[in-house]
């Protein structure tokens, strides 16, 4: 089948789009750590994006794109890209290719939240090698490559379930091994450049646009629609935080930037079966369900450093289940609870659970392997002079 | 009067300064500086590739006080500043000859 040329053309702007919220979460969380640590989560995200670039390539697209083994992986039958050529129903198969590698990368790159100010990098890069191999790969074959959670009719339209879900509560666990920063909850450790933590969640808006448009694979109306709703559900999740914060004290720009990407990651696997008033639900209740979570974290001084689990986990869980309550049968072809159907509610849910449950524990199971063997985290000195220094032998200012 | 100047941890510099509110000692001034003690700074080993961090980030308080103070200030700093490490810091006293303000033609010579 030979690809049509606006849907190629479409995809490849999509897949750049979707690279650049990779650095984009380097700023956001780089913003957010102390001056010290800021070149370190710069390069974290970088790192995460050259690991996952080589490693797709060589096996990583085939575990999650390639045949269907048992429902829960693939084959290695696309192992270094055999096979995968120009052709392709509507997209080539190897454009296909490149934008399911961008998604994979930005994953790994939303987990280094959990290690922030305190990763060894060489660990980071042993840990994320494993993490995008038997966390990611696995979950994008369940829900998109064909695998048990596809076959069962589990839906995630952009990656609610492989990208967010898998993130959020792998950094959780994560954490939960690695942790806390020395010092937290005894002194304050705000974040040392605000601008650049607007500037990576802008970009992180835009290169949005890709991820969700762009999972349509198509430049058609589901495209579009997925555009329209994608930028409703950031609007209302900005919105949403920014009053909850209010009441309880200022209205902070992170705090609206936060609720944006709370509306971004809940509208995710939604965006393909809701319509713009369902996405106006959707990341306002967002917006509060994450900015509640954060509270909740903070409470329990659990040191998930800059909220994966809060934004990512919980929105990402709250737009899966979201998607069985909202869907409208005239865009995606499912129709959800308000439309009188709990079926496919009951299925979101059975996926969401899963999907936590998987990410969870294999992520716990591995960042604990990574620290028997090697040490997750530097040492007491290496983190007090902060990891841009010990880690890179950079400084932001010489 | 004197002029007590502390090199304090940057990390402590909230818990200092608000134990040192508590008990009135209000006007202060602040600034980040970097230095190193008698220990030299940090070390790091790489597999045998050295990285000394020499200079470290601390903070310094200047505050001028009445000479009664000295002793309840420095007690305060101590008790909060200090970690038991290296590199908590030093508390310098120094004579002050006059101090002039700036808004109004106060002048108090000491």
């Amino acid at each position: 089948m030979i690809p049509d040329s606006g849907n190629t053309a479409f995809i490849l702007i999509c897949t750049a789009l979707v690279m650049l919220m990779t650095p984009g979460v380097g700023l956001f969380y780089g913003g957010l750590v102390r001056r010290k640590n800021l070149i370190s989560m710069f390069a974290l995200s970088f790192a995460a994006l050259a690991i996952v670039s080589v490693q797709w390539i060589l096996f990583g697209y085939s575990l999650a794109f390639g045949p269907d083994i048992g429902g829960l992986i693939g084959s290695l039958e696309y192992i270094g890209l055999r096979g995968v050529d120009f052709s392709g129903a509507g997209i080539p198969d190897l454009l296909f290719m490149a934008f399911q590698m961008m998604f994979a990368a930005v994953t790994l790159a939303i987990i280094t939240s959990a290690v922030a100010e305190r990763i060894k990098l060489s660990s980071f890069i042993i840990f994320g090698l494993l993490w995008t191999t038997l966390v990611y790969d696995p979950l994008a074959h369940w829900v998109w490559g064909g695998g048990w959670m596809a076959a069962s009719g589990i839906l995630d339209f952009a990656g609610g379930i492989v990208v967010h879900i898998s993130a959020g509560w792998g950094a959780l666990a994560l954490a939960l091994v690695i942790g806390k920063r020395a010092g937290f909850g005894q002194y304050s450790m705000e974040p040392h450049n605000i601008p650049l933590t607007l500037l990576g969640g802008a970009l992180l808006w835009f290169g949005w646009f890709g991820f969700n448009a762009g999972s349509a694979l198509a430049a058609n109306g589901l495209a579009v629609n997925a555009l329209i709703v994608t930028n409703t559900a950031a609007a209302a999740g900005t919105l949403a935080w920014m009053a909850a914060s209010w009441i309880n004290g200022k209205p902070s720009s992170i705090g609206m930037i936060s609720g944006s990407i709370a509306g971004l990651g809940a509208i995710t696997p939604a965006a393909g079966f809701i319509d713009p008033i369902g996405a106006v639900i959707i990341g306002a209740v967002s917006g509060l369900l994450c900015y509640y979570a954060l509270l909740w974290r903070l409470n329990r001084s659990l040191d998930e450093s800059l909220d994966a689990w809060a934004i990512h986990g919980v929105g990402g869980v709250w737009g899966t289940v979201a998607l069985g309550i909202f869907a409208v049968s005239g865009i995606g072809g499912i129709t959800g609870l308000i439309g009188g159907s709990s079926a496919q509610l009951a299925l979101q849910a059975v996926g969401a659970v899963a999907a936590v449950a998987y990410a969870f524990a294999v992520t716990f199971m591995i960042a604990k392997a990574v620290d028997l063997t090697m040490g997750l985290r530097v040492t007491e000195e290496e983190e007090y002079v902060g990891l841009d220094i010990s880690q890179h032998g950079e400084s932001i200012y010489v | 009067m004197k002029k007590v100047e502390a090199i304090i941890r940057p990390e402590k510099l909230e818990q200092v300064k608000r134990a040192l509110e508590k008990r009135g000692f209000f006007p202060m001034t602040v600034t980040e500086v970097r230095g190193r003690g008698a220990q030299k700074g940090i070390c790091l080993q790489f597999r045998g590739k050295k990285i000394e961090v020499d200079l470290i980030p601390k903070v310094r308080i200047d505050m001028v006080v009445p000479d009664s103070d000295v002793t309840p200030i420095i007690e305060i700093i101590r008790a909060e500043g200090r970690t038991g490490k290296n590199g908590d810091g030093k508390i310098f006293i120094t004579h002050v000859e006059m101090v002039a303000a700036v808004r109004t033609d106060e002048i108090i010579m000491v």
